[in-house]
């Protein structure tokens, strides 16, 4: 049985007061004073809490807002002066795609390291666009069990990048076949290249350390300066048709390196392996509607051996008017390759609208290896996405400066954190192997499908919104 | 056909010699007004300082919002609950446009934007305290949206075609609503209950004591069921033996002979709808120790039910479990619990084919004391997909009145229920409503710390003291009087006598979101 994958982790409390969604208005005037205030009897001791955090404030920096909205105070106050009501400012966060709770929960595990659970059932909608419209499949009877979330039984989440033989051959016992170089890493994840739009000092470097620590490989620029030797194995750096040339002797004690997609990629790749032919080189491939087309016909070439395709944050084709979600583009690459019979041969690394556990998971099922993130990374150090970066201008949300101790711990967290709700969901499932996760629809049940199942051969055809 | 025994025949001796009288509980709705000072209404009526007392407020309005004890100078708070608001104004009572000093003024509750989620709207969970309050129908003046909630999909999209005039010949008490538990001539008896649901499974250490005799009281008083879920039987509810359903889950909490031998219903618990394929977890804060005693286990110790039986690796498997159970209590009838997998119709089969009277598919879309949001969000199918498939599939093997289908996962109001059954069920399980009808907001916290702060799902003593058996028994009562109200009425409408003829009939409803041209039969 191979090493058991762990990450190592320690809560990381936010800088600043939590932004919760709940917060109490408060009509003092009207206060009677009575005894029995219901402010003594919060439950969560809140009320307490909050006095005591305007008691130590230096200035008026945020309100108390981490109410548990239970509306219990609410009802019970002898005059009815309070009130609940939702906090504007977790209100604004994100944006459409990257809405508040997503950001909150982002928070929540990058602090804890633990898997979110709440009581009371689901409250969202039904189903929605991109990841919401599917459902991962579980089975009532099935190994592994229960007992291999808690490590009793081993689930691997362990994946492979790389180019892979279609057979071995061999002669007698010996396999004669010419390996080509595979890396092996813990998890389905890759840390992608920091966006540009919200770029900050030391934020390479923090995210460099969180690949150490978390055996994981960050993808970043070629101009970075790596602050260790040993950091080397998990950093694959980014060739742009810009970038300056690695020195052989860095690029020798890498893994890993991605080359952004242009005519001579190939070229490149054999300059690549000639300084270092035990390196796997990626290619970066924006989801356009050619560069979607793109990718299948690199994978078909003999040279390659991954092939990172990248939508845009929000998971959409890039510079379409009605784009596709990334699930569907990553359904379509992996069917074109499998009607080509070379699937198994490439290595598919899916990145842009990763925002979640459940979309590493169910990105999986679409059809890619593995996944590559960048904003969750930086919604752990409490980036609120408020779109209003500006280089050279401080962050909003003060996030400078960086403290490399709480960068890379709530990072490592969150990591840790998507890899138990991984296994949690590979357990439902009853799978053992994110291996074998890949491409597996059979375990995904498609919004599309169940309702033309159950209600188009009802009621007839669905109708556009 | 098996000739029917009675239960004393059936019982084995050691039940019966154990076995305690059972109290009966009065189906009768009383007002059954909020425990909290302040009940939360959709409108809110502000009476400013111009009032000058003159009570025309209080003479003209029907509802009785404006109230002044007697012997008092001055009003008190208005029942902010019991107005219908600005909708008022047609009635020609409306007393912001009669008081002679303008000093009242009607808005919508801004709270209400705090209140409930896209499943449960806040509308739902008003609506549904309103009934529990008075056991009655909301009247239409209140304009609760309570039909359905706004997730945009499942139920919520489903409608009932309802012809322009009901039946005239058909009366109200001319419905039947009873369910047979038993379809199968094996000779256990043949139970029937008066409504088409019963209380899903929530243990104790996940509910206070009170919550669960609540619930068990009010299935004395509907003829009905509750379910132990899966933490042990405690002795209190020993007076209810007769309503109870008792679970057998992965973890065996408080499992023994003995308390499968006091039901008359026995449930499999394979897995949960909101964290299929994950088994139970009670986290250790709400071990205590009287939960601890009941589960044999530690205090403070989180406790994990794994996932799934290790006994149980194919359908041969679970008949044995059956046969088990079975033999242990000659009149028990079997339940099957299980989540909504793509196949989750074969594993229906294959349950009845294991000799199970009962078929119970729990959506992923229903409640839990404590979940991964992940597994809450993602994992297995939602029930309105379920019905149909099991329903269909069942039919096609010819079994299918052979086996009671049972559904839950997202039903919440009486409405759902009826959904459910137009889309195949033969019946329903509920447990939010039920919590909500005493009082839950849906606030998620149930896991965490000392549980839940309104005193519903939690096993902190202090907490617990926040309710009363009476006082919940008769909210319960009240809302399943109310839910019967409405499922008759939906039958009436649809000129069906009986809930057992609504079964499957999809060409009865319509779909939001579509064309609507197949007549609802495929």
């Amino acid at each position: 049985m191979p090493e058991k994958y762990h990450i190592k982790t320690r809560p990381v409390p936010p800088r600043g007061p939590r932004i919760g969604k709940h917060g109490v208005v408060d009509w003092r005037e009207d206060c009677a004073r009575c005894h029995n205030c219901v402010k003594k009897a919060c439950v969560y001791d809140r009320y307490r809490q909050e006095a005591e955090y305007i008691r130590n404030l230096s200035a008026v920096e945020a309100l108390f807002f981490e109410c548990m909205g239970c509306f219990s105070c609410v009802q019970d106050c002898t005059k009815g002066l309070l009130c609940l009501s939702i906090n504007p400012v977790y209100e604004g966060l994100g944006n459409s795609y990257w809405k508040p709770d997503l950001i909150k929960t982002t928070w929540l595990q990058a602090e804890t390291a633990k898997i979110p659970v709440s009581g009371a059932g689901y409250r969202g909608l039904f189903s929605g666009p991109g990841f919401d419209s599917m459902w991962t499949d579980m089975s009532e009877i099935v190994r592994p069990t229960r007992d291999g979330i808690h490590g009793r039984e081993y689930i691997s989440t362990a994946v492979d990048i790389g180019r892979k033989p279609p057979f071995l051959a061999l002669d007698g016992r010996r396999v004669t076949t010419e390996l080509p170089p595979l890396v092996s890493i813990p998890m389905p994840l890759i840390l992608d290249l920091s966006s540009p739009a919200h770029t900050l000092p030391q934020l390479d470097a923090v995210i460099e350390q969180t690949a150490a620590a978390t055996g994981l490989i960050a993808i970043l620029d070629a101009r970075h300066q790596p602050a260790s030797e040993k950091h080397l194995r998990h950093i694959a750096f980014c060739l742009g048709p810009d970038s300056p040339a690695v020195p052989a002797e860095v690029l020798r004690k890498t893994r890993l390196v991605e080359i952004v997609d242009s005519p001579a990629v190939i070229e490149r790749i054999k300059a690549i392996k000639k300084i270092h032919p035990q390196i796997v080189v990626a290619i970066r491939v924006e989801l356009t509607a050619a560069g979607l087309r793109r990718a299948i016909e690199l994978a078909e070439l003999p040279e390659v051996e991954a092939i990172h395709v990248v939508a845009d944050a929000n998971g959409n084709e890039i510079g379409a008017p009605s784009p596709r979600f990334v699930k569907d583009m990553l359904r379509e690459i992996h069917t074109a390759l499998i009607e080509k019979g070379i699937r198994d041969e490439i290595t598919l690394i899916a990145g842009g609208g990763i925002g979640l556990p459940e979309h590493l998971a169910k990105a999986i099922i679409c059809g890619a290896d593995l996944v590559s993130i960048n904003l969750p990374l930086l919604i752990a150090l409490e980036c609120h996405l408020c779109e209003s970066c500006k280089p050279g201008q401080p962050c909003p949300a003060k996030l400078e400066p960086l403290d490399r101790d709480f960068a890379v711990g709530r990072m490592t967290n969150l990591i840790a954190a998507w890899h138990d709700q991984l296994i949690e969901v590979m357990g439902a499932m009853g799978m053992r192997e994110a291996r074998r996760l890949r491409g597996d629809v059979g375990r995904a049940m498609f919004f599309e499908q169940l309702e033309e199942e159950t209600f188009g051969k009802l009621y007839g055809t669905r109708k556009k919104h | 056909m098996a000739p029917e025994r009675s239960i004393e025949e059936l019982l084995p001796e050691n039940t019966l010699k154990t076995r305690v009288a059972q109290e009966q509980v009065e189906r009768v709705t009383r007002p059954a007004p909020s425990r909290f000072r302040n009940e939360i209404a959709k409108y809110i009526v502000h009476r400013s300082q111009d009032c000058r007392r003159c009570g025309k407020c209080a003479e003209v309005c029907s509802y009785q919002v404006h109230a002044r004890n007697p012997g008092f100078k001055y009003f008190g708070e208005p029942l902010h609950h019991l107005c219908i608001g600005p909708a008022c104004e047609k009635t020609g009572h409306y007393c912001v446009a009669l008081c002679p000093q303008g000093a009242l003024q009607v808005r919508e509750n801004p709270m209400c934007q705090a209140l409930g989620d896209c499943r449960w709207s806040s509308d739902l969970i008003l609506a549904t305290w309103k009934m529990a309050e008075t056991g009655e129908v909301p009247p239409a003046d209140y304009d609760y949206d309570y039909e359905c909630g706004r997730s945009g999909g499942g139920f919520d999209r489903l409608r009932f075609k309802f012809p322009a005039r009901p039946p005239a010949a058909l009366r109200p008490e001319q419905i039947d609503t009873s369910l047979l538990l038993n379809k199968r001539d094996d000779g256990r008896p043949k139970l029937t209950i008066d409504v088409p649901w019963y209380g899903g499974g929530m243990s104790f250490g996940s509910v206070s004591n009170v919550t669960q005799l609540s619930k068990a009281r009010a299935a004395v008083a509907f003829n009905t069921f509750t379910c132990t879920g899966e933490g042990g039987y405690m002795e209190r509810m020993r007076p209810y033996d007769d309503h109870v359903i008792t679970q057998v889950a992965t973890g065996l909490f408080g499992v023994r002979e003995e308390t499968i031998q006091r039901v008359p219903i026995v449930e499999f618990k394979y897995a949960q709808g909101a964290k299929p394929g994950l088994g139970g977890h009670l986290l250790g804060d709400k071990v205590t120790l009287s939960v601890a005693r009941m589960r044999e286990a530690v205090v403070g110790f989180s406790l994990f039910s794994p996932f799934p039986f290790h006994s149980v690796y194919s359908i041969e498997d679970h008949m044995k479990h059956i046969d088990w159970v079975k033999h242990v209590n000659r009149r028990a009838l079997i339940s099957t619990k299980v989540s909504t997998p793509t196949d989750v119709d074969m594993v229906a089969v294959g349950s009845y084919s294991a000799g199970t009277h009962i078929v119970h598919i729990d959506g992923g879309y229903g409640g839990t004391g404590a979940a991964p949001d992940i597994a809450k969000k993602n994992i297995a199918m939602p029930i309105e997909y379920a019905i149909g498939k099991v329903h269909r599939f069942l039919a096609d093997e010819g079994v299918r009145d052979k086996v009671v289908l049972i559904a839950s996962g997202g039903i919440r109001s009486a409405y759902d229920v009826a959904k459910a059954i137009a889309l195949g069920a033969d019946g329903a399980v509920v447990g939010t409503a039920e919590l909500v009808a005493l009082g839950c907001v849906r606030c998620s916290r149930c896991e965490s710390g000392r549980g839940c702060p309104r005193g519903i799902a939690t096993t902190d003593s202090e907490l617990c003291e926040k309710m009363q058996i009476d006082w919940g028994t008769q909210r319960l009562v009240n809302l399943y009087s109310a839910w019967r109200d409405v499922l008759v009425s939906i039958l009436q409408r649809l000129g069906l006598r009986s809930v057992s003829e609504l079964r499957g009939r999809t060409d009865l409803m319509m779909h939001l979101d579509y064309t609507n041209d197949l007549g609802g039969t495929s």
